[in-house]
This record gives structure tokens, sequence and C-alpha cells, in this order.
């Protein structure tokens, strides 16, 4: 994508904002956990998360390894079993006996670090699964949707290569096709640019503005801390399994509020140590 | 070296190999059945049935095929269990080679990583769709070698069989040499399994290097 | 009972024997192999070929029935079937030993020698304990498979574990009905007792080494 359209999407989404922005708390709830405990055998991860996310609204969550962030994320969709607290998807209890997560992980669609392509199938077959598999949809109709969610990310002409013939941003790209065509209500990100090449980490990221710009409930666990401020309604820092901090971006990166919050930012600021 | 001898006994030699083929043939198809059972079994861990999986491979694997056929056979009609010959041999084939079977489909099924079922997961796949759309390729692609080198091993194990009186190739060549042409006999012997088993591994060989073309590595 | 251990005691031996000539014949083959001589290495893939596919109870039949026929000499059950089972043996083990040598990555080498090592040193110090550890699990998994091969001397009439339990089941058949349960029974306990501790042997050194 070029520099261009880039600025325009940031345009467009300045633009939306300031329209918006008062709005926002005021929108439906779409997932809404209370409280989440979490722990692997005696270790403790998640010690009480209770965080709102609102319809069209883009939840970034920071913080150091290890910080329990992406356990958050495993968490909200149930790949991961909560020990205690609440998770609602549009109002309605997950976190009871019976739940259908089947059902549930349809409506929110996860892309992760390592892309997890399904390595036997070429890109539209793996595209499709979901949509025909699962939701059971006419297989004309979902391929014309992952055609044309194939051609806004520039890769409609690799529709019949496999995996192993793709680079890791184009398979990136393609994984979060996968999820966007099975027409979820909400779209989590785990790290997803942490194993790609920096030059291929902007063609990623583009995507997803462009996903913000559009309107997409998402929640990102990100390190790219520039992406962040560009694209975030809220940012959640968090550290030691507590969110520590919850803000705006513009706030949350000029004046954090915790030590721990602006010692977490320095580690992205290099000072200059050669004397001019 | 006794040429005429040689041709005369091939239509026998082709009835035998004809029965070692079919009982070979039941015995690996019945074995991949278990097998993947077994296998399946041990990967959802479902209780008791898991334990069940696992004993049961250990005694077929840590014991010989003859020792399962003598027992079948001659111990299992005291006990008011009359097994004929040809079952009692499928049997004993399939006892072995689906405990061979489910080790080769479990190394394929540990080699398709958590990330991958997670992947299938967050798409809505429930367990059953998870196992045929995202592991079972995965995984046979991993365990071919194993079950190629399992169904050679089945294949020559089969030779065993005319301890349960099955008029088979071995068994043949037991009965020529009885007329005293052990030579002949038992180069046509070697020929036939040569002509039973290498085109199995040759075909084998081919579908790995397919297998491998078609390179996983994601 | 006695008799039993007799013939356990021929099936262990003429195992253990085999597993010792096959170790010794197979490393110097698996090293032809690996050398990468080109007439050599095909002539090894032959053999290795021919023994992957041929019953095992056919070479017994063919060097115990004919090949003493051929050379006109008397060779005994026993020496027959050591001899196959080594040739068998062998080949696998050779196998092992390619794979074991080819799958040491070349900066293994390279590193020892970047250290200042000589390249006896750095096969003495480097290659060999690693070939090592690969080989062993891949012996001991022999072993198991050439006790469970031995049954097969049955055919040419060695008093083994089974030929004395059938023994036994003709004798003591006319006067128990169930003679031949328990005996065979019996038998396969056996063999589980011996293999399943060596193949639980083995499972852990993979586990440990690899």
């Amino acid at each position: 994508m070029s520099e261009t359209m880039i600025e325009n999407i940031n345009l467009s989404k300045q633009e939306e904002e300031q329209r918006e922005k008062p709005s926002l708390e005021d929108r439906p709830i779409v997932i809404c956990a209370r409280d989440i405990v979490k722990s692997f055998g005696e270790r403790l991860i998640l010690k009480g998360i209770s965080v709102n996310v609102h319809h069209g609204e883009v939840l970034v969550v920071i913080g150091p390894s290890g910080c329990g962030k992406s356990t958050l994320l495993r968490c909200l969709n149930g790949l991961e079993p909560i020990d205690s607290g609440e998770i609602e998807l549009d109002g309605e209890l997950l976190t009871k006996p019976g739940t259908n997560w089947n059902l549930v992980r349809q409506k929110i669609g996860m892309v992760f670090q390592n892309y997890e392509l399904f390595p036997h199938l070429n890109v539209m077959d793996n595209i499709l699964l979901g949509p025909i598999k699962v939701q059971k949809r006419k297989k004309t109709e979902a391929k014309q949707k992952a055609s044309a969610w194939l051609e806004r990310v520039g890769l409609l002409d690799r529709a019949d290569s496999y995996p192993r013939e793709l680079s890791g941003g184009q398979k990136q790209r393609v994984a979060i096709v996968r999820a966007l065509t099975m027409a979820p209500e909400v779209m989590l990100f785990d790290e997803v640019t942490a194993s790609l090449d920096p030059e291929m980490v902007r063609e990623v990221l583009d995507v997803m503005l462009s996903l913000a710009s559009q309107g997409l409930t998402m929640v990102i666990v990100t390190h790219e801390m520039g992406f962040a401020k560009a694209v975030a309604d809220k940012i959640i820092f968090m550290d030691e399994g507590h969110i520590v901090e919850n803000a705006p971006p513009d706030v949350f990166f000029n004046n954090p509020e915790t030590s721990r919050a602006k010692k977490f930012l320095n580690m992205f600021e290099f000072k200059g140590i050669k004397k001019v | 070296m006794d040429l005429d001898f040689a041709i005369k006994c091939i239509p026998l030699f082709w009835a035998a190999g004809k029965l070692t083929v079919t009982l070979a043939f039941f015995g690996i198809i019945l074995s991949l059945v278990i097998g993947f059972i077994c296998a399946v079994l041990q990967y959802y861990r479902i209780p008791f049935l898991k334990q069940l999986a696992g004993i049961y491979i250990e005694l077929a694997r840590n014991t010989p095929l003859m020792v399962q056929l003598f027992f079948l056979f001659f111990g299992l009609p005291r006990l008011g269990i009359l097994i004929p010959g040809k079952t009692c041999a499928i049997i004993g084939l399939a006892f072995l080679g689906g405990a061979y079977m489910a080790e080769a489909f479990r190394g394929g099924f540990s080699a398709v990583g958590k990330t991958q079922l997670e992947a299938g997961l967050s798409l809505g796949l429930s367990r059953l769709q998870l196992l045929r759309y995202v592991i079972f390729p995965q995984a046979l692609a991993v365990s071919l070698p194993v079950i190629s080198a399992s169904t050679i091993f089945l294949m020559k194990e089969t030779s065993v069989f005319s301890i349960v009186a099955l008029p088979d190739l071995m068994y043949l060549a037991k009965d020529l040499l009885k007329e005293g042409h052990s030579i002949e006999s038992n180069l046509m012997l070697v020929i036939s399994y040569l002509v039973i088993i290498l085109p199995v591994s040759l075909f084998f060989a081919y579908l790995e290097r397919r297998a491998r073309f078609a390179g996983f590595g994601s | 009972m006695a008799r039993l251990m007799e013939g356990l005691w021929i099936t262990v031996w003429i195992s253990m024997l085999s597993v010792g000539l096959s170790v010794l014949f197979g490393i110097p083959f698996g090293l032809l192999m690996a050398a990468k001589t080109r007439v050599v290495a095909k002539l090894m893939r032959i053999y290795l070929e021919f023994i992957r596919v041929m019953p095992i109870l056919v070479m017994l039949f063919l060097f115990y029935y004919s090949l003493s026929r051929v050379f006109g000499i008397n060779l005994s059950a026993y020496f027959v079937s050591v001899l196959v089972f080594t040739i068998w043996g062998a080949a696998e083990m050779a196998d092992l030993v390619r794979a074991s040598v080819t799958s040491l990555p070349a900066h293994q080498w390279e590193s020892g020698r970047a250290l200042g090592l000589s390249s006896l040193q750095v096969s003495l110090f480097i290659i060999v304990p690693q070939a090592i550890r690969r080989l062993l699990p891949g012996v001991i998994n022999l072993t198991t498979r050439m006790i469970k091969t031995t049954p097969f001397v049955f055919f040419i009439n060695i008093p083994d574990l089974m030929k004395v339990g059938q023994q036994i089941v003709e004798v003591a058949g006319m006067r128990n009905h169930l003679a031949s349960v328990w005996v065979y029974g019996f038998i396969f306990f056996i063999y589980f007792i011996i293999c399943y501790p060596i193949s639980l042997f083995s499972r852990y050194l993979e586990g440990r080494w690899q």
C-alpha cells in the first residue's frame, strides 16, 4: 500500500474519531469481561481483569512479555478456560456450563502470531473451511466474499497458492482474511507482526488500519507502539496480571500516569550516546 | 537346477501367492482401522478406553506374531472358541498390525502443533471436524513413512501363516521340500515374495516422495 | 517348566549373539553407505532393499535347505539361524548408522575444527559420542525385534521356546484339556516380560537424548 493511502486512512480515521468520539462509550458493549482470574498451575497469570469492548472500538493491549496480554485474548474466545470471573458476548454470559464455544468462536475471529494457516490447504481452501464446514454457507457465496477480501489485501492472485509458497506477510494477510470471511463481530489479533521480517510488518499493519477505519471492532495485542498510537481508541497497559492503565492513546503515550508505564514506554526510546 | 520343475510349479505358487496377498490385504486394512481408532482414543485422552488401547498396544508390540497365532489357533479352541484358519490369520495380523499402525498415527497426530488446533477451534470447528479437516490430513503425511515400513513388515510377517495350516507360499515351499526340489522351490519362493512385496515397497516410496514434494513446511 | 527354560535359553542366546554380530558388521556397512563411494553404496542399497522386502523366514529356508545343497556343506540349524539373523540385523544396523552419521549437521564438524581440534579429536570427542546417542535407542529396539523374530527357528527344528511349548502341549494335551491355553499363554507372557522392559528402556533413552 502506498504512503498516500496510509495517510488517507489515518485522515479518515481522525475524522471519524472527531465525529464519533463522544458516542463511543455509549455504543453497545460487544465483549464484557469481569474479574477474570487465570492461572497455569501455581502461576497466577491474570489477577482479576475487567474490560469492556464497545461496538466499533479498537482496543490495544500492551505490556511487557509475560504480563498476560496474550492469555487475556485467548480467554476471551475460550481457548483458555478461566478460573473465575465472567465473560459476556453481546450481553450473553459465556462463562457458564453448556456454552457452545464453537458457536461463540464464529463470532470472534482470531489471528495468531505464527499465522497458523493449514499447510495442506491452499489459500482459498484455508479461507473457505470455516464458512463452508462450520457455517454451512453456499460455496459460491463464500467464495465471492473471500475473493473480495483477498482483493482488498492484494492477494487475489495467490488464491491457489499453498501457504509454504507465501511470505510471512502474505500468510498473515491470508490469516486475517480467513478470520474476516467468517463475518465475525469482533476480531482478536495476538501479536500478529511479532514473527514477521521488519519489511513485512507494514503490509499487515496497513490491512489492520484499514479495517479499523472501517469501524471493525478489534482487540489487538502488539509491540508496535507507533501503530498502537495510530489505531487505538483505547490503550490498556498490563503488567504482572493487572490492568495498570486504561486510557486513550494520546493520554497514555504523552502522559502515562504510573511509573511502570513510563518505564515500559522508555524501553522503546533511544537516547543518543555519541557527542556531536 | 531343474527349470522344468520350476515352471511346472508356477500355477501352484500363483494360487498360494493369491492366498498370501488376500490375507495380508485384509489384515493390513484391519490394522489401519484398529490403529487409527486407538490413536484417536489416545489423542483425545478418552478416559479408560485410552488406557485399554495403551495396554493392547504394548501387549501386541512386545510379543511375536507366531506366539499370538499359536494362542489363537491352538489355545482358544480348547476354551470353546473355534476360529477357522484364515480368520485366525487375519485376526492375528490385525492384532499385531493395529498396534504398529496406532504408533504410526500417534506420531503423526503429535506432529500437528497445538497452535494448529487452536486456529481450527477459533474458526468454530468442532472436535470431529478438527480431526477430519485439520489433524488427519497433516498427520497422514507425517505418518506415511512409518505406515509404509509397518505395511512391509506385516507383509513379511505373513510368512508364518503356514503354522495355522494355511496353504500359503511358505506352506507350499515346505511341501515341495519333501519332494526334494529344495533349490527350485526356494528360488520360486524368493521370487514370489519379491513379486508381491517389491511393488508395494515401490508404491509407498512413490507416495512418500509425493508427500514430501507437497512439503508441508508451513 | 525346566524344558521351557531350556528353550528360552536358546531363544535368548541366539538373539544376543545375532544382535552382537549385527552391530559388529552393521557399523562398517553403515559407514560404507555414508561414505558415498558410488559402486559400494549401490551394492549396499541392493543388499538393504533385498533384506527390506524379503521375509526372514524365507531366508531361513533358503539358507538352511538350499545353500547347504548348493555348496555341498552341511550347516547346522543354529549356525544358519544366527547367520540369517545377522544378515538381517546388520542391514538394519547399517541403515541406522547411515542415518545417524548423515543426520549430524556439518556445522558440528566445522565448529569443532574452529575450536582448533584435529579431525581425529573432532571424530572422537564430538562425532562419535553424538552418533552413539542417536544409535543406542535403535540398537536396543533392534534387540527386541530380534527376540520377536527368533520363533522363526521353530521352522528349522531348533528346540526354542515355541518348539518346546508345542512338544509339551502334544504330550500333556492328552491328559490336560487346557494345556495349550496355559502353555501358549505362558509363552506369550514370557516374551512380553522380556521385550516390554527393553522397549521401555529404549523409549526412555530416546526421550532423554533427543
